[in-house]
């Protein structure tokens, strides 16, 4: 196969394409633009859309359109763009359109800044929106996955007809990597409920009003049915040296890769120290992380907010053995320096360097 | 001609559902409308259009937030529901995915010139291909009678209990007119819903902007005077009387744009390309390789390998090329490579630095805060980044454009006047290139072969070419000469 060195950011738009996404709608934010400029480039070269929205509300809600009439879409933002997108996500949740959305997220709250940060995990990952809901949220942690995921993220949102979003970070959208392009997704799945303007589906309707409580309820309840078997199929997550791991280390994304480093400044020491790093966010590896918690003596959960992710990890450990947390936050990425020295700390011995 | 117009006004259209059976209750042949109201006679018009003009299967119907939400209860084609004032939003997303469809967005004042406002305007100016049917009761009449951004100076209502009192909060919003300033829409014209006159006058709108629609001529915006008996708390005799001596008077109806006439088609979309030949355009320009074994290092010496490089210098002197340049370079040998830029505001204020990992193992952090290698090109990159140069490592300078000598005796300090030999050559911009070779022939990593092979892959200015091989040439020359 070969490969070609690019931008994680590039990489988003190049795997949507791949994925059969003939359509994106956007509003320019930084660290995310670059996502909208390469599909001004990309979409009508190929013969599909690119429109620069009036607003962020303005583009998801194109998303529900396009979406709605069947097409493959896509959309890409920042954190304070994708808050004023929560309305048309949990519209898109409420119709059960599929969609992609993408999250590059930055230092919040607020207007913050910039930087690289995790501070939207709960908005992201706990719903955000209004209703009850579940958004499937991929963390990609290099070129090769902002395009592996984000292909993915199109099936598993035509398959469960759901959003799925991808959660990255200004550092892994601008890193560049060597990345291996899968072949382009010829046979796209058949939407007989969308709103095409034809004669075949001149009956359908896109819509999320059930005024009567009980038919909300039981709609609802059919969602959660949905995300039950997401709950079981579809959880990812990759470990590195947990086998015999005495502290095993949990971060995801630009996170993660960091973390590894200083495990194996770790190792190189002689310390029993492993790390898992969830791929879907939701749902979360809190199987998994169960059965880790039955072989090792503690975790230590580190991220790019105050402690977003560590919630999740207690509750699949469930006190079976303590979970340490180490932050930075407002677009402060750790060093692997200060990340070992978490490690050292954490380590159930007391064991430091 | 009496009959002829009864058979037109009693014919159920086809396009209205024969029974409503999404409507919840008995009675499925009423509609859920108040006593009075226009919705239903609007309702109607629009029907009998996309029954005559055979549009019912193409037809896509957006209902907004308001009484009108229940739009897909009646209309019997592909109906969305949208949320509050985004309407105008999802007929865009809507039609350009379907071309070929009719898109109708049907809103109400409050959701199209309160909430919504953004988006009605901006699909207006973008001259979507879509027909807005925008009905003005001056209220809002599902929420239970609050006041509308149309409602009229001294008009009661619950959000406006002694009058709306204009002073604070604004003048009714004429969106015919505001839309009208507009390039882009074709046609505009305000009509009304009270005697048999003024529903022929409406008839005729409706008509007009679909059948500009479907001859895909751009924007078409009807708004329709409408009462709304219930929320005026009047009877719907009164009602009628008051929206022709109040409303009328502020919304004064007529054409406010048409340039239907005038106008040309707009050209056919074009249809996407099959996924096979997707690729060809997706990566055209960008250079591909396949890997060709697995990486070594041959006779590099041990502190040279596996380096975690930073570059830094203004912006403009080709900081972020010279690191992905040496990451082709790597690449190309089969190594595993991060480049890593700073981004933001850190590179707009002039400086600018990357990172590079070179690894003969896939590369974990990609961010490095203790480089083995420096590459500093102005005196401010070499004050923030030489205390940062881990002990036994390499720091590469300017030493054209940087002033100071490195305080640093831990590490090896290797200057190289990358800008004066790069003017020498004809561009102080190639230095960049200069220094690239001076690092690589200082370390042994590639060779100005290796370097070439990549310049040729990435280079898209083949002109520039020669000057960027000469100046890697020089910076290997120098070296050279100078150990």
């Amino acid at each position: 196969m070969p490969v070609r060195f690019v931008k994680g950011n590039e990489a988003i738009l190049q795997g949507a394409i791949l994925a059969g996404c003939r359509a994106f709608y956007g509003y320019p934010i930084t660290p995310s633009s670059e996502i909208a400029e390469s599909a001004a480039r990309l979409m009508p070269a190929i013969g599909g859309v690119f429109l620069q929205s009036e607003s962020e509300i303005g583009a998801i809600q194109m998303v529900y359109g396009a979406s709605g009439a069947g097409l493959r879409v896509l959309t890409a933002s920042s954190s304070p763009g994708i808050s004023l997108k929560l309305e048309g996500i949990s519209y898109l949740v409420g119709s059960r359109i599929p969609a992609v959305i993408v999250n590059i997220m930055r230092g919040g709250p607020g207007l913050g800044n910039i930087a690289p940060a995790q501070g939207d995990y709960f908005q992201m990952v706990k719903g955000g929106g209004h209703g009850d809901y579940r958004l499937i949220a991929l963390a990609p942690n290099s070129p090769q996955e902002m395009c592996d995921l984000t292909m993915l993220a199109f099936d598993l949102a035509d398959k469960y007809m759901n959003p799925a979003a991808i959660m990255a970070d200004g550092f892994t959208g601008q890193m560049m990597e060597a990345v291996e392009f899968p072949d382009p997704v010829t046979d796209l799945p058949n939407k007989p409920w969308s709103v095409q303007g034809n004669a075949e589906t001149a009956g359908n309707l896109i819509n999320s009003i059930y005024l009567d409580p009980e038919e909300l309820e039981d709609r609802v309840r059919k969602l959660f049915e949905v995300y039950a078997v997401i709950e079981k199929e579809e959880v990812r997550s990759e470990e590195f040296y947990t086998d015999d791991a005495e502290l095993i280390t949990v971060g995801y994304g630009i996170v993660s890769r960091l973390l590894l480093s200083a495990v194996e400044i770790a190792r190189a020491d002689g310390l029993k120290v492993g790390l898992i790093r969830p791929i879907t966010l939701w749902p979360f590896p809190s199987v998994r992380l169960g059965e880790l918690a039955r072989g090792t003596k503690k975790f230590l959960v580190s991220e790019m907010s105050t402690g977003q992710m560590v919630e999740d990890v207690r509750l699949a450990v469930n006190g079976r053995v303590p979970v340490d947390f180490y932050g930075r936050w407002g677009g402060v990425v750790p060093s692997v320096e200060e990340l070992r020295k978490a490690i050292y700390e954490a380590y159930p011995e007391g064991e430091t360097s | 001609m009496n009959t002829v117009n009864e058979q037109v006004v009693l014919k159920w259209p086809e396009s209205l559902y024969s029974e409503f059976e999404r409507k919840p209750g008995e009675e499925k042949r009423a509609t859920h409308y108040c006593p009075g109201c226009s919705h239903g006679v609007i309702h109607k018009l629009i029907a009998e259009a996309m029954d005559d003009f055979g549009i019912r299967d193409r037809t896509i119907f957006v209902s907004p937030v308001g009484c009108s939400v229940f739009g897909y209860y009646y209309f019997d084609c592909g109906n969305f529901q949208a949320a509050h004032g985004r309407a105008p939003a999802v007929a865009t997303g809507a039609k350009r995915s379907r071309p070929d469809s009719i898109v109708i967005s049907y809103q109400g004042d409050g959701d199209l010139a309160a909430i919504g406002t953004n988006n009605i305007l901006h699909a207006a100016n973008r001259g979507e291909n879509i027909t807005v049917f925008f009905v003005n009761n001056a209220i809002y009449g599902m929420t239970g009678g609050q006041m509308a951004p149309t409602t009229l100076e001294g008009q009661k209502t619950s959000t406006s209990p002694t009058g709306r009192d204009t002073s604070l909060t604004g003048k009714p919003l004429h969106m015919s007119e505001l839309l009208a300033t507009l390039d882009a829409p074709v046609y505009i014209e305000r009509v009304a819903i009270t005697d048999a006159k003024h529903i022929l006058a409406a008839r005729k709108a409706v008509r007009k902007a679909l059948q500009t629609q479907i001859d895909r001529k751009g924007f078409t915006f009807v708004e329709i005077l409408s009462t709304c008996p219930v929320g005026w708390k009047m009877d719907p005799q009164e009602a009628k009387g008051w929206l022709e001596e109040n409303m009328m008077k502020v919304f004064p109806l007529g054409v406010f744009k048409d340039q239907v006439k005038e106008t040309e088609p707009l050209p056919v979309p074009v249809t996407p390309i099959p996924a096979e030949e997707v690729p060809e355009i997706l990566f055209k320009g960008m250079s591909a390789f396949e890997r060709t074994g697995e990486p070594d290092w041959g006779d590099v010496p041990e502190r040279y390998r596996e380096p975690k490089i930073k570059v830094a210098g203004f912006g403009g002197q080709g900081i972020l090329f010279l690191g992905a340049l040496l990451s082709n370079v790597a690449l190309r040998k089969n190594f595993h490579v991060t480049w890593l830029p700073a981004y933001g505001p850190e590179s707009r204020g002039g400086t600018a630095n990357c990172n590079v990992v070179i690894s003969t193992r896939p590369v974990a952090a990609p961010l490095i805060t203790e480089p083995e290698v420096v590459m500093a090109f102005n005196g401010p990159s070499m004050d923030r980044f030489e205390p940062l140069v881990e002990p036994g490592g390499v720091l590469m300078y300017n030493s054209s454009l940087v002033s100071q000598e490195p305080v640093r005796d831990d590490i090896e300090n290797v200057a190289v006047p990358a800008t004066g030999l790069a003017v020498e050559l004809g561009d102080g911009k190639v230095a960049n290139l200069i220094m690239l070779g001076a690092y690589l022939s200082h370390t042994g990593m590639f060779t100005e072969e290796d370097v070439n092979e990549a310049l040729n892959a990435v280079i898209k200015y083949k002109e520039m070419l020669e000057l960027d091989r000469k100046a890697v040439a020089r910076g290997f020359q120098y070296i050279r000469e100078s150990q």
